[in-house]
């Protein structure tokens, strides 16, 4: 199996260590991942406030590019801003001429052309549904046994389009948080918006809906995510969002692929717990100890 | 408590209705039955509800519209969008009113405004973000160049991190300022 690899902004800088773990993990999964040639930036949430053309045109320069490339396979995106905005671009040329040739006149200026022939997936789409669940047990070498986790998906893997999970009720991630020997923290907050984009322009907003998920999170042993924007997010103002409802919240935010590489006897140099924010001295205590061979 | 809205005060400004009209005819079959308002996780947080923005949109009221943040508030979750009776492109329509907004350049929304801005310009000058640079360029706009993200909490634990680096901004190679050129030219022309 080969994916054309895009992994966008935040993973080349204050997601590094989500992309080392995918990387990581996929090897180990025996998974190319080929980069995608000469990508660019997918607007985020800011090309939207700014120039509509743009926040298609966007993410669709990386499909064209993705078109050009030698290799017919699926883009893969871990991050869930950059997937939105690439499957907004190939939902909507589906049925709107109007906006493809538009798109088309933009990417003219960077010399590309966009066709429409490549489809772009989640990383958790691609795991829970091209990877068989018993070739991921294969590698699992240390059981995650005692520890709960909260399963966290955020807004834009589930929504506007429902493509592999319930958009309002996700469980998708359970399958993988209980294979490698974890239970699934029970919550049904995994799908409610942390508030990200507000973080910037309306913290005072923004920080009430991380209080809201660090708050339901209490008792589980980490939360693991598939998106950098709320990774980041939850774990940077722990300290904030304490101070202001009079508390202590202090839980570790793990990428998916990271909590996997853990299970799966991945090293350090793979996961890079260290590069997270928040690893609570607790928590590394608690990992030594359970982490026995499976 | 929400004011009634007064159509006598409501200011015919012809161009902005027309900016509008995108997003008034996507709101066009809303039955006011404010289950958007009852989804948004932001709702506490915004000065009118999502369904009293709707019927302000509905009457052409753009005046009131933009003496509200509830647009800037919305963080695009899409929950409304899922749960909408009448299926309507609710974020979209909140997207579009911050487009507005932005294209009018108006003070109460200076914040999101400069921020989106001060972001694609590191897009346009080096075709990926550089977070650093863009937020110098952010509180550079807001005046505010004691304040980068190097001397906040945040930006000195990142950087501690190894997760950004200090970076002046540059002009960078101006990667995609052709298609940034051509994308307003488009959009000017319509
Ligand atoms: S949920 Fe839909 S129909 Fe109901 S008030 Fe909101 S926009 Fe109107
Ligand atoms: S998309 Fe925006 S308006 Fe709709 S529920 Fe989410 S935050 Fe609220």
């Amino acid at each position: 199996m080969t994916y054309i690899y895009y992994p966008g902004c935040s993973l080349e800088g204050t997601a590094a260590e989500y992309s080392i773990s995918t990387m990581a993990l996929f090897e180990t999964l025996g998974i190319e991942l080929i980069e995608l040639d000469d990508w660019t930036c997918c607007g985020a949430t800011a090309a939207e406030g700014v120039s509509h053309l743009l926040s298609f045109a966007l993410p669709a320069r990386n499909l064209a590019m993705a078109e050009k490339m030698k290799a017919k396979s699926d883009i893969l995106v871990p991050c869930s801003a950059c997937y939105l905005n690439l499957k907004r671009v190939e939902q909507g040329i589906k049925d709107d001429h109007s906006l493809l040739r538009k798109i088309n006149q933009v990417l003219e200026a960077d010399d590309l052309v966009l066709k429409g022939t490549v489809r772009t997936r989640h990383l958790l789409d691609v795991l829970v549904n091209d990877v068989a669940l018993d070739d991921i047990a294969s590698k699992i070498v240390r059981s995650l046994e005692g520890f709960s986790i909260a399963p966290y998906y955020g807004c834009q893997c589930l929504r506007p389009y429902a493509v592999f999970d319930d958009p309002e009720a996700p469980r998708s991630m359970e399958s993988l948080i209980t294979v490698a020997g974890a239970s699934v923290y029970p919550w049904d907050m995994g799908g409610r918006c942390c508030g990200a984009s507000l973080m910037s322009t309306a913290p005072e907003a923004g920080i009430e809906l991380v209080a809201a998920l660090l708050e339901g999170a209490q008792g589980a042993d980490a939360i693991v995510t598939v998106c950098p924007m709320c990774q980041m997010n939850l774990e940077a103002y722990q300290k904030k969002a304490s101070k202001q409802h009079h508390t202590h919240y202090e839980v570790p935010i793990l990428y998916l692929p990271q909590l996997l590489g853990l299970a799966m006897g991945l090293t350090d140099d793979q996961i890079r717990l260290d590069m997270n924010l928040c690893v609570p001295g607790s928590f590394r205590e608690k990992l030594a100890n359970t982490l026995q061979p499976a | 408590m929400e004011p009634a809205v007064d159509t006598q005060t409501a200011a015919p400004d012809r161009s902005l209705i027309k900016k509008l009209a995108p997003a008034r005819k996507q709101l066009l079959a809303c039955i006011q039955c404010g289950t958007c308002s009852g989804s948004c996780p932001n709702a506490d947080a915004m000065d009118v509800s999502p369904r009293y923005l709707w019927r302000l949109l509905l009457t052409d009221n753009a005046e009131e519209i933009f003496k509200t943040r509830t647009f800037a508030l919305c963080s695009t979750c899409y929950t409304c969008t899922l749960r909408c009776p009448r299926g309507l492109q609710i974020t979209d329509a909140m997207s579009l009113l911050k487009q507005v907004a932005a294209s009018e350049n108006l003070p109460l929304y200076k914040r999101s405004i400069r921020f989106y801005q001060s972001f694609m310009e590191s897009v346009r000058r080096h075709g990926r973000v550089r977070e650093m640079e863009f937020m110098t360029l952010y509180f550079m706009s807001m005046k505010n160049p004691v304040i980068p993200l190097k001397f906040t909490p945040l930006g000195m634990r990142l950087m501690a991190k190894r997760k950004v680096s200090v970076e002046i901004p540059s002009k960078g190679t101006q990667k995609l300022d052709a298609m940034f050129r051509k994308a307003r030219e488009i959009e000017e022309q319509s």
